[in-house]
């Protein structure tokens, strides 16, 4: 066994866990749950000892593998072959988002463990959703990239429409419109690029587009692809107005899967326009950067207004992941150095965040029945470790330094000073209206007067560890930036960034 | 002709046919002479083994040149045995509905013609695939369409049956009036009914006038055509009879009586249209008169798609999804890329067993609202698997079959010279748009808790047939070059019928 297959170990790992769940019987609660957790392990380890095997000089390229998949056309009649292979690798970004995503689907297979029936069909969905995240990072071909993402739409159609609260059906349904566009317009930019190249490899794309003087494509219509990219990463990033589904799947699914949703799903979005937007069309991607710079700070400021004026905990976070994301906007539009960096700091470090807050509300709402901040008033009394964290994981979120958020902040709003010094002195009031929000919502959460006192456990040892991870890594990062941005380096320097 | 000539013919070529052909004749006897204590599901059973001996024939006769017996009229070249096979398979599966069929009323009587029409119809569609002549083409056109027509009112005391087979009858009967009078131009213009000869000749064309006479040709054929794959605005019959009609006999219309439509047209349409030179004498008249084709896929996937949206009843929905496939299917002909028919093979069978699957648990369930389906998840969560899979499949989602095929034709779309563009983004935003009643279907197997319980009626092999066909979807959805690579090394040649 040399290198090439790790990845596919990797990605489909976890469907070992769905064929072992299957001759489980549904009732065996804990059956079920144990090998569930113990099927996204693998995958977790396995990603952690190649991000370590990088750090100590291996070559990203030698864990690419490539088998031939499928031929459309007859090689022996025409000679012309549209031939899709199956072929996963990494670089530095997708490999951190590799890691991401199966540590945080390890913790939500955890924070899951509140889910109260159906476990066996929850859990199966739960592991085809790890595969299809991990595939799409691990994607070296932009149909397969298309596939693994088409699968995390299923999977989570199924997870919120069956398990999710109230509306959990029109949110699932919305999910499934708004997101179905998303990609439809995303496969006809795939398969243009396809059909006029011949070939779906990311990097021999890269290499045509890139050598590309206007015989493959004019330069008009590389905007209009690039345009068509962002509405269609924009939908699930999601860039306003495009907003509206992603603050119901927050506010009406499971928290353990807004855990993943918001932690790694939204992040497949950023993903895409930093690898496929910035990567293939990066003249074009130079000429629109001051609309990218407007949308980001509309983006900012938009969901911090709400989130000021919202009184449910879900929806506040909903809408300060919507500001969040503008910051990555705001970083990609500076396009220099310090910009594209921020920009992929901000994905990683929010997917952590998000996911700790998400992680904390699964915990409240377990209790409490309800995440509105009037019910969770006086939390400090009651919970007194769980507000500790909620606090951390709020002050995390308004960027104090030494937190992983202040890091992708700072950085961003640097390249950001640097090409638009206007339009970030604007961006800037999102800085302070972030601070006041989160205030707002954890302190009145925390220290506020509650009326009638309900008695709740707080969190047990057992659900404790989940959040301690989170919290290590959101420090790490801040205190330590360089542990990314070794790794992001080479392929910023590839971007032109 | 004397009997030397005849046995001078290599009849084996028409082997598959012949046992079809003796089948049918043997079970029409059977039926008459067999007391009535005898149980009919047993011809059913014969009719499969027919088909089982008919497949194995074909299988054989992969791989010889291609030839034409019977004065070029019958022609055995790969395009004819792929498509067989298609037809065989899915007629197979349709008989096996078929035997497990039970309506309310039940059949006895009729249990026995049941079998032997679908035999016959099937016949016709084989011989529609092989032939090489007007007259061929058409007669087997209409000992297809005949035989429907009866099969659509077997239930002979259930009002909708009836209803559904006149509309048929009307419908069926007009369309082929409008292609028989399109046929006769072509005859008219070329003085001969043979497609091979019509296509060397017509290219010899000068007299401009003469096009147009051609080109109204091509239009009435592609009318009375598009009744046959039920493409828009000339599906008007369709929901109906799709309603009315017992669910093997939906199945068949919805499958084989589509796949020979599209058979025919490639046929004729690339054999006959594609070598006359156009006005302009730079290009040819298939290519001039794309934009139709383009029109009436482009209207078929809409109207389809979006008519779909409201429908209740289930069987109505798949009558217009039906409709939307054939609009897909029409992008693959409109788009004529170097891959076509491979595609549009692929696309059938991917589409046969997605179809056979659904009207098999239709049939199991018993249903016929969509709001039916409630709880289905809670009482018989196989079933809402395979359920959910097939819809997944209809709609195109990666894993399954119908992805690789919508992809495939998708590519041919955009691969070729002028670009589809439009074409392609209909095609992706109908599908779209097809989620939405797809996925309606999905979120009451799963998502609704049953208001009442519904009475399963079907039997063992409905469940067979079921796991087959899944199974086969995703497999295909999977390892789609499965199917190419049986394709392409039985195949190679695959347009060896313009020869």
């Amino acid at each position: 066994m040399g290198f090439p297959f790790i990845l596919t170990i990797i990605v489909f790992a976890p469907l070992l866990g769905v064929l072992l769940l299957t001759l489980v019987a549904k009732t065996k609660e804990k059956l079920i749950k144990t090998v569930a957790i113990l099927s996204t392990l693998p995958s977790l380890f396995l990603s952690i000892y190649l991000i370590i095997s990088s750090k100590m000089g291996v070559e990203l390229v030698s864990y690419s593998g490539k088998l031939s998949w499928m031929q459309f056309g007859n090689p022996e009649v025409f000679g012309k072959l549209y031939s899709i292979d199956y072929e996963l690798g990494v670089d530095g970004f997708s490999l951190i988002l590799l890691l991401l995503t199966a540590l945080l689907s390890t913790l939500a297979a955890f924070a899951s463990f509140q889910i109260k029936a159906g476990w066996k069909g929850y859990y199966m969905l739960f592991l085809l959703l790890e595969v299809g995240m991990l595939g799409v990072f691990a994607a070296e071909n932009l149909i397969l990239f298309f596939i693994f993402f088409e699968v995390t739409l299923v999977a989570t159609f199924f997870l919120i429409g069956k398990w999710g609260l109230y509306e959990k059906e029109r949110t699932a349904f919305s999910l499934l419109i708004y997101n179905g566009m998303g990609s439809a317009i995303l496969l006809v930019v795939i398969m243009v690029l396809f059909a006029k190249t011949g070939t779906a490899n990311i990097d021999a794309l890269m290499s045509i587009l890139s050598a590309d003087d206007g015989t493959v494509f004019s330069s008009k219509v590389k905007t209009g692809l690039l345009i068509a990219l962002f509405i269609a990463f924009g939908i699930k990033l999601p860039i306003w107005p495009f907003h509206s589904w992603m603050v119901k799947v927050h506010s009406e699914a499971p928290a353990a899967i807004v855990m993943l949703h918001a932690g790694v799903l939204l992040k497949i979005g950023a993903y895409g326009l930093i690898h496929f937007g910035l990567g293939f069309f990066p003249k074009q991607f130079e000429s629109l950067t001051l609309w990218l710079a407007i949308l980001g700070v509309i983006n900012l400021l938009y969901g911090a207004f709400l989130a000021l004026s919202q009184q449910e905990l879900r929806k506040i976070l909903a809408y300060s992941s919507i500001s969040h994301m503008g910051i990555v906007l705001i970083g990609l539009a500076a396009l220099n150095e310090a910009g594209i960096q921020g920009a992929m700091f901000q994905v990683v470090s929010h997917g952590l965040i998000a996911a700790l807050f998400f992680y904390l509300i699964g915990i409240f709402y377990e209790r409490y029945q309800s995440t509105s901040m009037a019910d969770l008033n006086g939390l400090a009394k009651t919970m007194p470790i769980a507000s500790g964290f909620l606090l951390v994981a709020g002050l995390a979120s308004l960027g104090l330094p030494g937190m992983s958020g202040f890091v992708a902040e700072f950085l961003a709003f640097l390249g950001l000073f640097q090409e638009w010094p206007v339009i970030a002195v604007i961006a800037c009031l999102g800085i302070i209206l972030t601070a006041v929000y989160i205030l707002r919502a954890v302190l009145g959460i925390t220290f506020g007067q509650q009326e009638k006192a309900k008695m709740v456990r707080d969190m047990t040892a057992f659900e404790i560890w989940p959040a301690i991870i989170l919290l290590l890594c959101i420090v790490g990062i801040g205190v330590y930036p360089d542990i990314l941005s070794s790794t992001l380096k080479s392929i910023i320097i590839g971007l032109g960034g | 002709m004397d009997l030397d000539t005849l046995l001078s013919f290599s009849w084996h070529a028409m082997g598959p046919e012949f046992i079809i052909l003796g089948t049918a004749t043997l079970l029409s006897l059977l039926d008459l002479f067999l007391p009535r204590s005898f149980h009919r599901k047993w011809l059913g059973w014969l009719s499969v083994a027919s088909i089982v001996a008919a497949i194995v024939f074909l299988l054989t006769l992969i791989g010889d040149t291609p030839f034409a017996i019977l004065y070029d009229t019958f022609r055995l070249d790969s395009f004819a045995i792929a498509f067989k096979l298609v037809l065989l398979v899915a007629a197979g599966f349709v008989l096996l509905l078929a035997i497990s069929y039970e309506p309310k009323e039940k059949l006895t009587e009729f249990r026995g013609e049941f079998f032997y029409l679908f035999l016959v119809a099937l016949l016709g569609a084989m011989i529609m695939s092989s032939s090489g002549d007007l007259i061929t083409l058409f007669v087997g056109l209409e000992l297809m369409t005949l035989s429907s027509y009866i099969l659509v009112g077997i239930r002979k005391k259930h009002l909708p049956s009836n209803e559904s087979a006149m509309k048929y009858v009307i419908n069926g009967g007009i369309a082929t009036a409008i292609t028989l009078f399109g046929m006769s131009y072509l005859y008219g213009v070329a003085g001969t009914t043979n497609l091979l000869e019509m296509a060397e000749r017509l290219q010899e064309l000068t007299n401009t006038q003469h096009l147009f006479l051609l080109a109204l040709a091509f239009l009435m054929i592609l009318v009375g055509l598009s009744f046959k794959i039920a493409a828009a605005p000339f599906h008007m019959w369709t929901p109906d009879v799709y309603e009315g009609a017992p669910i093997p006999v939906t199945a068949f219309l919805s499958i084989i009586s589509k796949a020979a439509g599209f058979i025919l047209i490639i046929r004729m349409f690339i054999t006959v249209f594609y070598h006359i030179p156009d006005v302009s004498n730079n290009s040819s008249l298939l290519m001039a008169l794309q934009s139709f084709l383009a029109v009436l896929a482009a209207v078929t996937m809409i109207w389809g798609n979006i008519v779909a949206l409201r429908q209740t009843k289930i069987k109505r929905m798949l009558a217009y999804s039906s409709v939307a496939h054939a609009g897909y299917l029409l992008v693959a002909v409109t788009a004529f890329s170097a891959f076509m028919v491979e595609t549009i093979w692929f696309y059938l069978t991917a589409y046969l067993f997605m179809t056979i699957a659904v009207f098999s648990l239709l049939q199991l369930m018993n249903i016929e609202e969509v709001k039916q389906l409630s709880g289905l998840s809670k009482r018989a969560p196989l079933l809402a698997v395979a359920l959910a899979l097939t819809m997944l499949g209809l709609a195109g989602i990666p894993g399954t079959s119908g992805f690789i095929g919508k992809l495939n034709i998708f590519l041919g779309a955009l691969s070729t010279e002028p670009t589809h563009y439009l074409l392609a983004a209909i095609l992706i935003a109908t599908t779209v748009i097809s989620y939405i009643y797809y996925f309606k279907l999905i979120i009451y197997a799963f998502f609704r808790e049953a208001n009442r319980t519904f009475q399963m009626s079907g039997k063992k092999m409905n469940g067979v047939i079921i796991s087959i066909c899944v199974l086969m979807t995703v497999l295909l959805g999977v390892f789609p070059q499965l199917a190419y690579d049986f394709l392409h090394q039985n195949f190679l040649s695959f347009y060896d019928f313009l020869q």
